[in-house]
This record gives structure tokens, C-alpha cells and sequence, in this order.
């Protein structure tokens, strides 16, 4: 019992550190989101891109820089893994064949950071770090710069400005994520994980044998892979590698990283619209969903049911003996529950059901607390889906933070719900269908939940892996790379358009006759909605896959 | 409108909307009817699951099994009991319109040529109403029914309003002034009156009763069309969720080779019949069923009350109402000030007072004399003595000049001369004074408090000859505030909404009234400008407003309120301007609108709440029925313990179905709603329809199951 009560405390601990960051981080987020002043470096950037920093921008505008940006990115990036052969530090590799140059440069673009390479043999440590961690870095800002874009929407009237998506892309990467990532990857590096140029070293193993033992500037990344709910590993192994992951209290402060921003987020977002109740109310969302996933996983990893963990007493195979049982699972939950993807397992050794939890939190679409912004705004579009059901039962038009919902708020919030579940089965079905599955390493429900996985993960834009199955040919690198794109593009331009008609609106002044939404009853009623109409949609998928191989 | 012919006066049916068995019957043939898809795609939901039995139509004909066959029935009789929910709603409506078709009768029109006001004699010819334009003129006569919708611009006469009120008593129609007001299809009864007609040919007033009552103008209401759009997405979502099963389905098959072929999966993977199944158990038929039905029969309840919407969408913005414009007068307080107490001075008698009082106010006819002398009877006892009982008073009636009115009683000797005066205290003192008294300081204050209060002191006097006269005391009159209005603006503020009076009055007195009624605000010396301001200004801060209107004068405010509704007495300009219309010409209605737009909303809501909650237990009976036979582990899933796979799925289809006549009279009559705050709303709806959305069907699967389905050959 031991482990359980070190899992506990584990737990416990991050639960504390969360909630005071909730607090204090989550002020110093929307001070820097809200505020008027520019730095010297800011004013810089913006002279060299050539905006004017006090030009707000409308929906379209500023939907249109958000793609535009990406677009530069994605040619960047694929550039840099096709060219990779010809620039420096590149330890001798060649460049990426053209599917996986385009499903890397998807990958990272989108948050995802799904890897169909491992990076340790396949990328030199000029386009780890120039190409792939600046992305992950500006990827994240992104996701919160919209996420920021959609709760101006609520926060302000009759205006067609949301902000400008240039100032608040570079504000969120200067003063958010590198002053953090900085102090992270020096903690990082204190407790063991790697910071260097080497091209790796040869040794001699005790069997006589040698071994090439690569090097890298792996903490500089591993920081903001999981500060910034990328997950894109340096290495193969990612999290489990000991030297991304050295030690339990990395592992720690590796979940913390992660669960930093997203957690941070509704803060953010009470703070904006002038009622912090508002923000507990979509933490307390997030926090009953995450906390009941982690206790999930938690508890169909130490019940160990299974043939296999009968006989070793303990669902051990697949995780790391320095984590144990507990930190790999909440980390697994943790990486799920945000769309980081980083892991220190795998859950295709999990047990069946203790796999079919990550699966869930991803096709929840992320929200408990989802990527870095991308879990705000997915959190909100499904509360405005409850506000309307709910809202209607009080008698009204229903309205959220004054704005109303009506029919052009209610279609851009359904296709927005549509996309991500449309794209995973229509994926997954595809490969099912064809040939494609036949590069899954197991049989049976098995085999069909890495396939399940495989699509969940990309089209949520979370990135980590069920494991098992081998997903860099021409087709798996296609089509995962085209679910990425959509997954993370498409509901942003809906979730933009919501932004642009509720700020248009004139704001209706709350009254006794208005639903209140940040009551116990409405928390509830969000994660009702989440679970019902999402989770059940892959109740048919799920019963045949983990459901049919863990009851 | 449930007595739209003249003789029938039914009582109203305020409750509304009980289902008749035999209406069901009736509205088959055009259920049968809505089945063509040229209209039925219109509702999304529905049309899947038409498209979904005419596939498992083809597939039982040529695949042919009780299961198929069961289901294929069931499919279309989902179908058929949707399309019957709008039958029966359209088909009260339909009732009702043959009605008002019989009041529009083809009528002969008498058109004035040159008519000008004040001519005596004008040029007169015969035409068909049908050909009468805007601004021609008429004249109609006793017995005769009015052509044409207009006002009266010359004459007064009683009309016959029965045909489109259902209130049988005639009513006053004269030129100049708020009830100038004549709709066409009215009968004069006496009298003669000339009218302009303000209708354009074809868009009279019962054309459009006649419309609005059959659904003909139906337009989908904006929550109407924001709810379909959530409704289409789940059923792609769901539809997806379905198609792309069958690839893993046939790869899961293939896996457990040794699986038996069955009814639910073969080696092409799950069966048409059962994929069907599983669309139409997951899609949300329940509400997608009963939606338009409920929309029709939320402007049925406004007609059964007599009002007519031009627009669904004025119903709803009534859900939505924030603020309430009230007058005053007829709406808060029962329109005229009556006396309410005797305060007698100086040592009188509260009696005598009274008899004093009660004597002055015989020949005074007007309610507030009235109301004096009744409540001379109520508290003191006194008859009401006929003016004939004092043979020799005379009776001084009010003037503008004197302020006051009174009574001169000549002494018969036993009795010395008495005189009487009652009036504006000012008045009254002066004409003590005149004749010898030194009224005291009480009277003042006892008017002053009087008038701090809102009321109107009225000063009792009396000299009798050879003593000084002498104040006796002063009658207080008040606006007196309609039983009731209190608990019903307090059920308005609960409901988050704010009342605001509008009156006439000086701020003193309707700051008094509005603190005895309970509004939560006023608008006193309120001019027409001023109501239209005030609008504005509510909305200004985002607030949606309803107000009632008469006067063309309040036409404008009326035209911009959220929700205007205009009595029926009132003028075409105030008609026109507002979006109701209300035939009873009670304002006082206009709390019933918003509850009527509210309940509306909160049916839509309870029942997409239940239909959404209702998947749950189907997901557990079909799930387990399509795949246990593959994977045997998914039998866990088989919580309802159903008895057999064709059993499970027949049962969850047929209780879709069932559920949807089950909840057409819920549909028609709105759920239950109470006056709330939006917590406790949605406190209780989410109890009922949402808990017993994920109840009812794990009961009533089961208890098909166990009951009947089970049973049948070739199922079990």
C-alpha cells in the first residue's frame, strides 16, 4: 500500500501547487494578456514584422494572421527537415523523406508534436532547436493568443476588435513562456537531464560491446515541450528516457510544466470578463473531470487486472521502475488530460482499461485542462453548448456572461464540437477499412485500440502515442498529419467567429431571470454535457476496442 | 379563441391544451401526408429517420425476418408519430380558422366619392369588398357588416365584435379619439358610421387571425432555429459514429472467427436493420419529433387567450422581457380613485361624518361620489338613501369655479337650515370661513398626510344655520390597487424581471401607488415622448422591453418595444405598431405573454435535456446486443439484462417511438412553469427531465422487454 499512498501524496502535492498557481500565475497571465505597455524588445519585433502594436484586429483579421503565421511555420519547418542534410550540427543525418518532413512539420505547427521519427536518430540538434523548440514555444502562444482572442469576445461590447494577434503572440512567448522555460530548464538541468552540443559518445558496455550513448540540449526543449503541452520528445523514449526524466522529482516538476498553463487559463479568462467566480467555475469543470481520470488510471494500474500483471502483481511492464505504478499513470493522465502528449509510459502496456482512460480525456477534446489556450477555448465552446440546453429551461434566450446565444453563436459552437470527432472516426474508419491497419503490432481489440489511438491523439492535437503500432509510411504520415492540421485549424476559425459575433454584441445585464454559471449546478451540467454527448459518441468504438478486451 | 361564433361564450381554457384522443385520429391522414420528403427535411432529424426506414424497408424485403420487419415498422410509425405531434398542433389551429373564415364573409361595400369631413351629402356607389384600397371611404349602417378593416372618421356606433373576439357584448366605435378602431367581418348594430379603410386588399385583420391561427405564416422562431442547428450536429456526429463502426465491426468479426453469423453481425459486419437502429436510438428523434409541434402550440396558448402574435418570434422575445411598461390606470389600479376612509376632526363623530358625506354624494354620480357613499354603507351602516328620501334637498353639483359640490337641507322647524360642502380642502376652508368658522390646524394636517401618500383629500364641511360652520373631517381617496398585483409583480422580480408603472400622475402620488403595488419603478407626468424615451433608454443597456398600448399616440413606443402588445379597442395606428394584438383589451395579460414566451422556451429545453439523456440507456441496450456475440466480455455492458439481442434493439426502437406520443401532450401544453428564480428553474427541470431523461428508458426498455418483445416469434 505504500505506493498507493506515495501516489497519493504525489497527487496531493500537485493538486496544492496547481491551485496557488491558478492563482498567482493566472494573475500575471492576464496582466500580460491585458496589459497597454510595450518593452523595447516588443517594440523591436514589432518594427522588424512591421505591425502596429495598437491596431486591434476583427475576427477575420485576426484569424488570417493566425494562419498565415502557421503557414510560414509549416514551410519553415518542413524545409528544415528536408534540408537537414545541408546545415550545420546536424550530426551527419540526412533530411526526412517528404511525408515525414510534412507529418513532423503538421506535428509541430499544430501542437500536436506527434513523432513519427525518433528523434535521436533521425534530427540533428540544429533543427531540434531552431526549428522544432521554437515551435514549441510559438505553437503554444498561438493556442493561447486565441484562446485569449475568444474570451475578449465575452469580456467586451459593440466592438469588432479582439486584439491583435501579433502583440499577443509575442507578448505570451516573451514574457510567459521563455522567463519560465529559462528558470524550468535550469531546474531541469540541476536534477539530471541534459544540456549540451555533443554528438554523442561511444562507451563500452559491460557485455564488451559499445554503445552510442547521443547527447544534446535536451533540457532547453524538454522545458517547454511540456510548459508549452507540446510533448515532442528529444528522444524516441521521450519522458521515459532518463535523460529527459531522470528522477521521480523531475517527473514531478515535468507534470507540473504541463499542468501550469491550462490550469492557469480560467483565471485568465474570470479576470477578463470582470467575475473571478466565472473562472472557478470552469476550473472547478476542468478539475472534476481531471481528478476523476487520474483516480481512474490510478486505480486500473494498481488493481492490476490481467492475466500478465496477475502473475507479477503489478501492471508493471511498460513503465519506468524509477516512477513506479502511480507517477507513470498520473503522468499518462496528466499528458492526456492536456493535449502535451509527452509520456513516461506507454499505454499500450497499460491495462486495457487503464489504456482506454488517456483515450478518453483526449476525445473529451482535451478540456480538463486541455493544451496551453486550446483547453479554454474548447472548454468554453462546450459551455456555451450547456448554456444553451440549460438556458432554454430557464425560460429565456439563453445567454452566457450577458452574451447571447443564438442561432449564429449555436452553429459556430456545433461545428466547432464537430470537427474533432468527425476527424477521428472518419481517420480511424478509414484505416480500418484498408490495408493501413495492418501496421498495428497486436491483434484484435488490442491492435484496434492502437489505431483508435493513433487518430484520438492526432486529431486532438495531443501528439503521445498508444505505442505498438508503426505509424511513419507514406499513409500514416499523410493522414495523421492531415488530422493534425484540421484538428487544430478548422475549430479555431469557428472558435474566432464565436469571438467576433459575441463582441459585436451589446452585453444583457444579469437579473434574477438570468442562469447563473458559476453554480455547483452548472459545473455539473458542463461535465454532464462533456461526458454524455462526447464520451458517448465513442461508446460504440471504445466497446470494441478496450471495453471488449478489459471487462 | 375557443369561442370564435357569436352565440358560443365557452369558458376560456386557461390551463390549455389537453390532448383529445380522437385528435390524434383525426390528424392521421395529414401525418400521412407530412411523410412526403419534399417537406420532411425540413426537420432533419426526422428525415434521417425516414431515410433509415425506407433502407431497412428494402432490406427486410429482401432479407425477410420478424426482427427486420419489427423494426422497419416501428422505424416508420417513429415517423408518423412525429409527424402526428404537428399535425395535432396545427390541426386546433386549423378549427379555428374555418371559424373566422365564416366571419369573412363577401360583403358589399357602400364607397362615399369626394368624401370630405363635415359633407353632408357625398356621392355614393356599391362595390366588392375585395376591391376596396387604402383610404377609401365607407359608410355602414345598422345591420351591416363592416367591409374592410379601418377607423371611424365620422358618427359612432355599437359593433358586433363577437366574430373575432368571442365576447358576445357590442361595443362602442366612434371617430376622433382611441377607439376609432373597426376591423372588417364586424357587424353595426345600431347606427350609422363612416370609415376609412386602412387595410391594404387581402391583408385584413382576420386574413391574418386566419394565418396566424392555421400555422399558414409559420416562420421558424430564432431559438427554433438555433436549437435545430445543435440538433443537425449531433445527428452527424451520431451518424458518423454509426458508419464508421462497420469497418472495425467487420475487422472484430473477422478476429473471432468462431463468432456465429447472427441477426445483429454477420461477416459484412453489423446489419443494416441494427445499424439503422443504432442511428435512430442515438439521434435525438425525441425532440426533433415534438420541436415544431411545440412552437404551434405555444401560439395556440397565446390565441386561447386571446391574444394573437404577428410573429413567433414576438413570443419568444416575451421569454426574454426584462422590463415591463405598465399604465396605470386599468392595468395596476382598478382606474378610478374610491374612497377609503372617513377622518373626522375637531371631535366629530367618524359616523357622522360619514352621514354627512353620504348625503352630499347622492346626486353625485361620479365614481369617486359613488364610491363615498358605499363605503358610508360598508363601514358605518348607512342606507343608501334614494335621492327622493330628502324631498327637499337640494343638491349643489360640482363646478369647476367653486371646487366643490354639496347639499342644501332646509330646516322644518324641528330642524334648522343645514348645508353641506365637500371638495379640494382649499375650497372647502374658504367657504367655512365665509360663513363664520375658524377651522383649526388639524384638517390641514390631516389633508397634508393624506396627500403625502398619493391620495386625494377631500374636505367635509357643514353650516348649520346660526352656529359658525365647521369642518367635520376629510374623506381620503385613493387609487386603489387591483387584488393580487403585489404577488404578481413579486413573482415578476423573481422571475428577474422589472416592472415599471407609467402614469399620468404627479411624482408624489405614483411613488405612493407604485410603493402599494410593488413595481419596482415609475414614470410619472409621463407624455407619450417620455414612454418612448424610457424604452430606449432600457434598451440601451441591453434590456428587452414590453409594453401595452391604445392610443395612437402610443403607436411609437409600441413600434419600439421588444414586445408591444395593442388592445383591441385601441386605434389601426397602435394595432399596427405593436407585434400582439390582444382581443380581450386587457393589459393586465401581458404578465400571462411572458410566462406563455418563458414556458415556450422551457419546453424546447426540458425535452432536447431529455431526449439528450435518454441515449444513455439506449447506448447500453444496443451496444452490448450488436457485439456480446463477438466479444462475450461486452455482455457486462448488458445492465438492463435484456433477454436476447433482437429483443434489446426492438425494444429501445419501440420505446423511441412510444416516447414520442407519450410527450405530444406535454408538447401541447408547455411543462408545468411557476413564476422562479432561473436557479430553482433549473433546479427542478434538470431533476425531472433531465435524471428522469436518463431513467425513464432504462425502465421502459426493460419492461418492454420483459412484457412483450421477448414474446414474440422469432425475436427472442
Amino acid at each position: 500500500m505504500s505506493t498507493t499512498i506515495a501516489g497519493v501524496f504525489f497527487v496531493l502535492s500537485l493538486v496544492l501547487f496547481v491551485a496557488l498557481a491558478y492563482r498567482y500565475f493566472g494573475d500575471y497571465l492576464y496582466r500580460v494578456v491585458s496589459g497597454t505597455r510595450h518593452s523595447a524588445v516588443e517594440r523591436l519585433v514589432y518594427r522588424l514584422v512591421g505591425v502596429n502594436p495598437a491596431g486591434e484586429q476583427s475576427w477575420p483579421v485576426y484569424a488570417r494572421s493566425v494562419f498565415a503565421f502557421s503557414l510560414l511555420s509549416l514551410l519553415f519547418l518542413y524545409g528544415f527537415t528536408r534540408l537537414q542534410s545541408k546545415l550545420p550540427l546536424s550530426l551527419g543525418l540526412p533530411g526526412m523523406s517528404p511525408h515525414q518532413g510534412w507529418n513532423t512539420a503538421a506535428s509541430f505547427v499544430t501542437n500536436t508534436n506527434w513523432q513519427s521519427y525518433a528523434g535521436e536518430s533521425t534530427l540533428g540538434h540544429l533543427v531540434q532547436m531552431s526549428g522544432l523548440a521554437v515551435q514549441n514555444f510559438v505553437s503554444a502562444a498561438v493556442g493561447i493568443a486565441v484562446s485569449v482572442a475568444l474570451v475578449r469576445g465575452f469580456a467586451r461590447s459593440r466592438t469588432q476588435a479582439l486584439g491583435n494577434f501579433w502583440v499577443d503572440l509575442t507578448r505570451i512567448t516573451l514574457r510567459v513562456l521563455l522567463p519560465v522555460a529559462v528558470v524550468g530548464a535550469i531546474v531541469l538541468i540541476a536534477g539530471g537531464v541534459v544540456q549540451n552540443l555533443s554528438g554523442g559518445t561511444d562507451v563500452s558496455t559491460v557485455a564488451g560491446g559499445t554503445q552510442h550513448i547521443p547527447g544534446g540540449p535536451v533540457a532547453s526543449q524538454e522545458v517547454i515541450k511540456e510548459l508549452g503541452t507540446n510533448g515532442g520528445g528529444f528522444y524516441n523514449a521521450n519522458s521515459a528516457h532518463p535523460f529527459e526524466n531522470p528522477t521521480p522529482w523531475t517527473n514531478w516538476i515535468e507534470i507540473f510544466l504541463i499542468l501550469l498553463i491550462p490550469f492557469s487559463m480560467p483565471r485568465v479568462f474570470g479576470r477578463m470578463v470582470g467575475d473571478r467566480r466565472q473562472g472557478h467555475a470552469i476550473l472547478a469543470v476542468m478539475a472534476v473531470l481531471a481528478v476523476a481520470s487520474v483516480i481512474l488510471v490510478n486505480t486500473f494500474e494498481l488493481l492490476h487486472n490481467g492475466t500478465v500483471p496477475h502473475a507479477v502483481d503489478a501492471a508493471f511492464e511498460g513503465k519506468e521502475v524509477r516512477f513506479g505504478i502511480s507517477d507513470s499513470a498520473t503522468f499518462v493522465a496528466a499528458t492526456t488530460l492536456t493535449s502535451a502528449g509527452a509520456v513516461n509510459s506507454f499505454p499500450d502496456s497499460y491495462t486495457a482499461l487503464g489504456g482506454m482512460v488517456p483515450m478518453v480525456n483526449m476525445m473529451l477534446g482535451e478540456v480538463a485542462p486541455g493544451g496551453v489556450g486550446s483547453g479554454l477555448y474548447g472548454i468554453l465552446m462546450l459551455a456555451v453548448i450547456t448554456v444553451f440546453v440549460a438556458g432554454l429551461m430557464v425560460g429565456r434566450t439563453p445567454e452566457y456572461l450577458g452574451k447571447k446565444i443564438s442561432a449564429r453563436e449555436i452553429k459556430f459552437a456545433s461545428l466547432y464540437f464537430l470537427i474533432t470527432p468527425a476527424v477521428v472516426l472518419i481517420g480511424m474508419a478509414v484505416a480500418m477499412a484498408t490495408k493501413n491497419r495492418e501496421t498495428m503490432l497486436n491483434v484484435g481489440p488490442h491492435g484496434f485500440s492502437e489505431v483508435l489511438y493513433a487518430f484520438t491523439s492526432a486529431a486532438n492535437n495531443n501528439g503521445s502515442a498508444f505505442a505498438g503500432i508503426t505509424v511513419n509510411d507514406q499513409w500514416w504520415d499523410t493522414a495523421t498529419g492531415l488530422c493534425m492540421v484540421i484538428g487544430r485549424f478548422l475549430p479555431m476559425v469557428f472558435v474566432l467567429a464565436l469571438a467576433g459575433s459575441l463582441a459585436r454584441q451589446r452585453p444583457v445585464p444579469a437579473s434574477a431571470g438570468t442562469l447563473p454559471t458559476h453554480r455547483p449546478l452548472f459545473i455539473g451540467l458542463v461535465v454532464g454535457v462533456v461526458v454524455v454527448l462526447i464520451a458517448l459518441t465513442f461508446l460504440p468504438v471504445l466497446a470494441l476496442g478496450p471495453l471488449a478486451e478489459g471487462l | 379563441m375557443t369561442a370564435v361564433a357569436p352565440s358560443v361564450e365557452a369558458p376560456r381554457q386557461i390551463g390549455g391544451g389537453l390532448l383529445d384522443p380522437r385528435q390524434l385520429w383525426k390528424s392521421l391522414p395529414d401525418a400521412l401526408r407530412k411523410l412526403n420528403p419534399a417537406t420532411l427535411w425540413r426537420n432533419p432529424v426526422m428525415f434521417i429517420v425516414e431515410l433509415g426506414a425506407l433502407f431497412t424497408t428494402a432490406l427486410s424485403i429482401q432479407d425477410s425476418s420478424t426482427f427486420a420487419w419489427l423494426i422497419t415498422v416501428w422505424l416508420w410509425l417513429t415517423v408518423i408519430f412525429a409527424n402526428l405531434a404537428e399535425a395535432v398542433a396545427e390541426g386546433r389551429g386549423k378549427a379555428q380558422a374555418a371559424t373566422l373564415r365564416r366571419a369573412r364573409q363577401e360583403t358589399v361595400a357602400r364607397r362615399l366619392v369626394d368624401w370630405a369631413p363635415g359633407q353632408s351629402a357625398p356621392r355614393e356607389e356599391t362595390v366588392d369588398a375585395v376591391e376596396l384600397r387604402q383610404n377609401d371611404v365607407v359608410v355602414v349602417e345598422a345591420g351591416q357588416v363592416i367591409p374592410g378593416d379601418g377607423d371611424v372618421v365620422e358618427g359612432v356606433a355599437s359593433v358586433d365584435e363577437s366574430a373575432i373576439t368571442g365576447e358576445s357584448a357590442p361595443v362602442i366605435r366612434e371617430s376622433g379619439g382611441d377607439r376609432s378602431a373597426v376591423t372588417g367581418g364586424t357587424r353595426v348594430l345600431s347606427d350609422r358610421i363612416v370609415v376609412k379603410i386602412t387595410q391594404k386588399p387581402g391583408e385584413s385583420f382576420i386574413d391574418r387571425m386566419i394565418g396566424l391561427v392555421e400555422g399558414a405564416s409559420r416562420q421558424k422562431t430564432p431559438n427554433e432555429i438555433a436549437l435545430n442547428i445543435l440538433l443537425a450536429a449531433l445527428s452527424i456526429i451520431f451518424l458518423l459514429a454509426v458508419i464508421t463502426l462497420q469497418p472495425v465491426a467487420i475487422f472484430s468479426k473477422a478476429f473471432q472467427g468462431a463468432a456465429p453469423n447472427t441477426l445483429t453481425i454477420n461477416e459484412h459486419g453489423v446489419t443494416g436493420i441494427v445499424l439503422v437502429s443504432l442511428l435512430v436510438a442515438l439521434i435525438p428523434t425525441t425532440i426533433g419529433a415534438l420541436l415544431s409541434a411545440i412552437g404551434i402550440a405555444g401560439m395556440d396558448r397565446l390565441v386561447q387567450r386571446n391574444v394573437l402574435a404577428t410573429s413567433g418570434r414576438a413570443v419568444e422575445a416575451a421569454g426574454d422581457v426584462n422590463t415591463l411598461l405598465l399604465d396605470k390606470t386599468g392595468t395596476i389600479t382598478l382606474g378610478n380613485r374610491q374612497a377609503t376612509e372617513f377622518l373626522p376632526v375637531g371631535g366629530v363623530e367618524a359616523s357622522e361624518l360619514a352621514d354627512a358625506a353620504q348625503l352630499s354624494s347622492l346626486a353625485d354620480q361620479t365614481p369617486e361620489g359613488r364610491s363615498i357613499v358605499v363605503l358610508a354603507k360598508n363601514r358605518h351602516g348607512l342606507r343608501e338613501r334614494d335621492e327622493g328620501v330628502v324631498p327637499s334637498a337640494e343638491f349643489v353639483p360640482f363646478t369647476a369655479e367653486t371646487r366643490m359640490s354639496g347639499v342644501d337641507l332646509p330646516g322644518d322647524g324641528a330642524t334648522p337650515d343645514r348645508r353641506i360642502r365637500k371638495g379640494a380642502a382649499a375650497a372647502v376652508m374658504r367657504w367655512v370661513r365665509e360663513n363664520g368658522g375658524h377651522p383649526t390646524e388639524e384638517v390641514g394636517g390631516v389633508v397634508d398626510g393624506i396627500s403625502a401618500t398619493g391620495g386625494t383629500p377631500l374636505v367635509v364641511a357643514e353650516h348649520v344655520a346660526g352656529q359658525p360652520a365647521r369642518a367635520l373631517g376629510v374623506v381620503h381617496l385613493k387609487d386603489v390597487v387591483k387584488a393580487g398585483m403585489r404577488q404578481r409583480f413579486d413573482a415578476m422580480r423573481r422571475m428577474g424581471i422589472r416592472t415599471i408603472m407609467i402614469t399620468g400622475d404627479n411624482p408624489l402620488t405614483a411613488r405612493a401607488i407604485a410603493e402599494e403595488a410593488g413595481v419596482d419603478d415609475f414614470l410619472a407626468e409621463a407624455k407619450p415622448e417620455d414612454k418612448l424615451a424610457l424604452i430606449r433608454r432600457e434598451q440601451e443597456g441591453g434590456r428587452l422591453v414590453a409594453m401595452t398600448g391604445d392610443g395612437t399616440n402610443d403607436a411609437p413606443a409600441l413600434a419600439q418595444a421588444d414586445v408591444g402588445v395593442s388592445m383591441n379597442t385601441g386605434t389601426s395606428a397602435a394595432k399596427e405598431a405593436g407585434n400582439m394584438v390582444d382581443l380581450d383589451s386587457d393589459p393586465t395579460k401581458l404578465i400571462e405573454i411572458v410566462e406563455i414566451g418563458k414556458q415556450l422556451l422551457i419546453t424546447r429545453g426540458a425535452l432536447t435535456t431529455f431526449s439528450i439523456a435518454n441515449d444513455i440507456a439506449k447506448y447500453f441496450a444496443i451496444i452490448p446486443a450488436m457485439f456480446a456475440v463477438v466479444y462475450p466480455t461486452l455482455d457486462g455492458l448488458n445492465i438492463m439484462r435484456l433477454s436476447s439481442p433482437e429483443s434489446a434493439i426492438t425494444s429501445a426502437i419501440i420505446f423511441n417511438a412510444l416516447v414520442i406520443v407519450a410527450l405530444i401532450p406535454l408538447a401541447l401544453r408547455g411543462v408545468r412553469y411557476r413564476p422562479s428564480s432561473a436557479s430553482s428553474l433549473l433546479g427542478r427541470n434538470l431533476l425531472i427531465y433531465g435524471l428522469g431523461g436518463i431513467a425513464a428508458p432504462f425502465a421502459g426498455i426493460k419492461v418492454l422487454d420483459i412484457a412483450i418483445v421477448q414474446f414474440i416469434p422469432g425475436i427472442s
